[in-house]
């Protein structure tokens, strides 16, 4: 006997999927339909330019959310406007754009304005189930709640904007799972950069991931967030989370969460929202939480990622193509072959982004830095993650010992993550930052980037130097 | 968008793995509000040094590669930021395939909305037409978008594989957005079952 399609077990994404597809072709390819579409100021206005000089509208203004993060200034001024006129320029399309077509917008100014993927959960706007895109690829972060998240490209923003659908072919299912329990000192972020070093960044490649297993379950929101926001490192189209209590939990009460008998009518949706026992993955990796150190990034690819305890590797330690890149990586680094991870000096930290800017990576690091200073000569930076994320820290005091450990408390954006405002690396310059990627150039021109946790980038902040948190965690401040 | 139906032009060799799109544009580049121009850019900071000068080494700048209309290039290429700049640079300075093993899923997608046609093929058909395009600027290839085929400069054919509903809009130069307004009645009644089904959104 076969058993009917529709009581096939699916995956979680299957389920999602299949909500959301309002024609299916011949070819498999479907016309998806999108519930929420983040926007920001670099990968909108050619877009908006394109539906104007179409005469097209937006077709659903009301689950468009546009916000400006990764040109606006990050310094205390800010309201005097933007110094580099390219920049200007971005931020007031947008601005002119979101107003022109009525979508939902938040305003330099705007207290709740801040990174796009910080913004969209903290206002409520990503709920589990949803389709959610954004000209961003970093917009697997959505994931973490159970969401099918995934960047796409400025055309497929207009297709959005006028259609509010997008053409997909539909991709494969893979599985990671994350089994026991992760030790003191280990992180979300050490998770992630792990897996990414066991799948290479194109492990991913043609897979949505499902996090799963008991050390992610553990995992508050904003973990959760973390490890689905670097799906993409790990060249997955989007990475997602089963939701359960912990995401319904976080969402309740926020200002677009449903309300009273819907509040009750989507939990008992998003209760169905997990992958049936049977269903069919096309990968499947399998760590045991237990095995994750402290991680960081030795190159200029977020594979090249090592436990702390580690040394810098060789390039013949590598086989095809990657033997070559890690031969540019470690010239770019400036790394010699055999030195210990931990013996690597670093002269900026930078604690931000949409990988770890929220409230609890501004604890972790606060806590590490309570009655320290950054080592003499190291510079330091605190991006939050969005006025709100800011405004809480400040509540809890946090900015008082970010500043008397000597790190600038800086206004939310992306900042120096990718550094398309004055925040950037000097050439040659090393820093520990707890963003999501250290290619070349990323935070700078010839800038060298070793990505870690906020702890560990903290106390590496600290010693003036790379750092295994579970020993420096032994020393008294 | 530019129809892509056959294209013969000189191949460029870049066998790195995993060039990602800070790499094909960097971020400076991405404050324009414009699709154009970006050619001058692509590759800046591999292209030229600090001063705007540039370096020799580099393969765009080897005289037998100035007018590649092909890359080559290593394992999953364009990984990294959405940014379709990278696809708009790429086409600005005149490169209209990239044949790789891989490609990143963003990038992939972004290609065939602006005329870009990204062939994977098998590793060691990578391996001999790198070497082919190592020959500078003899090394002519053909790609077919019609039967699906590469043919290198000594007649070598390989095949391979795309997608039937992207390949007729690049072969037919389609936008998307036009074929998709033609179904906004299938839009509408979607809208209005969720309206029933998950009011909440
Ligand atoms: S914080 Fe960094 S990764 Fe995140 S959206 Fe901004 S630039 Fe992209």
């Amino acid at each position: 006997m076969t058993i009917p399609a529709a009581a096939a077990p699916r995956t979680l994404y299957d389920k999602i999927w299949d909500a959301h597809v309002v024609e299916r072709q011949d070819d498999g390819t479907c016309l998806l339909y999108i519930d929420r579409h983040l926007v920001h100021e670099v990968t909108s206005p050619q877009a908006f330019e394109g539906l104007r000089m179409t005469g097209r509208k937006v077709r659903a203004p009301e689950r468009t959310i546009a916000v400006p993060d990764h040109n606006v200034p990050t310094t205390l001024d800010r309201q005097t406007g933007i110094e580099n006129p390219e920049s200007r320029i971005q931020v007031d399309a947008l601005d002119k754009n979101a107003r022109e077509f009525g979508v939902n917008y938040y305003p330099v100014n705007d207290i709740r304005q801040g990174i796009v993927h910080i913004v969209g959960p903290e206002q409520g706007w990503t709920l589990p189930g949803m389709t959610v895109v954004c000209g961003d690829s970093h917009t697997a972060t959505h994931g973490a709640f159970g969401a099918l998240a995934h960047g796409i490209g400025t055309s497929e923003v207009e297709h959005v904007l006028a259609t509010q659908t997008l053409i997909q072919g539909k991709s494969k299912n893979m599985k990671v799972e994350i089994t026991g329990r992760i030790a003191p000192g280990v992180t979300a972020k050490d998770i992630v950069l792990r897996i990414i070093a066991e799948t290479g960044t194109a492990g991913g490649t043609g897979h949505v991931i499902e996090y799963c297993g008991e050390a992610i379950r553990n995992l508050s929101m904003e973990g959760r967030m973390t490890i689905c926001n670097m799906a993409i490192e790990g060249g997955a189209r989007a990475g997602l989370i089963a939701p359960d209590e912990t995401t319904f939990n976080y969402v309740k009460g926020r200002a677009h969460a449903p309300k009273g008998a819907q509040w009750d009518a989507a939990v008992a949706w998003w209760k169905t929202l997990f992958s049936d026992e049977g269903a069919h993955f096309d990968k499947v990796l399998t760590i045991r939480g237990e095995d994750i150190a402290p991680t960081v990034t030795w190159g200029t690819s977020p594979e090249d990622a090592l436990p702390i305890t580690a040394s810098v590797p060789a390039p013949e330690d590598f086989t095809g193509g990657k033997v070559e890149a890690a031969r540019r990586s470690l010239d770019y680094m400036a790394l010699t072959a055999g030195t210990p991870l931990t013996d690597i000096a670093i002269d900026a930290v930078f604690i931000g982004s949409c990988t770890n800017g929220r409230i609890e990576d501004l604890r972790a690091a606060a806590e590490v830095l309570q009655g320290r200073k950054l080592a003499n000569g190291v510079r330091g930076m605190v991006v939050p993650g969005s006025g709100l994320v800011r405004a809480q820290a400040e509540e809890e005091g946090l900015d008082v010992i970010f500043m008397n450990a000597g790190f600038e408390w800086r206004l939310a954006g992306c900042s120096m993550c990718l550094g398309m405002n004055p925040d950037q690396l000097a050439p040659g310059e090393r820093c520990a930052a707890t963003s999501n990627r250290n290619f070349e150039g990323r935070q700078g021109y010839k800038g060298r980037t070793h990505l870690m946790s906020p702890a560990m980038a903290a106390a590496a902040g600290v010693c003036g130097h790379l750092v295994d948190i579970r020993e420096f965690a032994k020393e008294p401040a | 968008m530019d129809k892509f139906t056959t294209l013969t032009g000189i191949a460029a060799p870049m066998p790195l793995v995993n060039i990602d799109t800070d790499m094909i544009i960097p971020k400076q580049f991405l404050k324009t509000i414009k699709r154009s121009g970006l050619g001058v850019n692509l590759f800046d900071e591999m292209r030229y040094d600090r001063d705007g000068n540039e370096i020799p080494d580099f393969v765009l700048n080897q005289p037998a590669y100035r007018d590649a209309e092909i890359l080559i290039a290593g394992d999953n290429f364009g990984c990294g930021s959405s940014r379709e700049h990278a696809p708009w640079a790429l086409l600005d300075f005149g490169i209209r395939c990239v044949i790789s093993t891989s490609f990143a899923d963003i990038f992939f997608n972004n290609c065939f909305k602006n005329g870009i046609l990204p062939v994977v093929l098998p590793q060691d058909a990578v391996d001999a037409l790198t070497d082919d395009a190592a020959n500078g600027a003899n090394a002519r290839v053909t790609v077919d978008l019609e039967s699906q085929t590469v043919t290198s400069p000594d007649g070598t054919v390989y095949h391979f594989e795309v997608d039937a509903f992207r390949k007729h809009c690049l072969l037919n130069g389609l936008d998307d957005i036009g074929l998709t307004m033609e179904k906004a009645a299938s839009i509408d009644t979607f809208e209005d079952q969720m309206a029933q089904a998950r009011p909440w959104i």
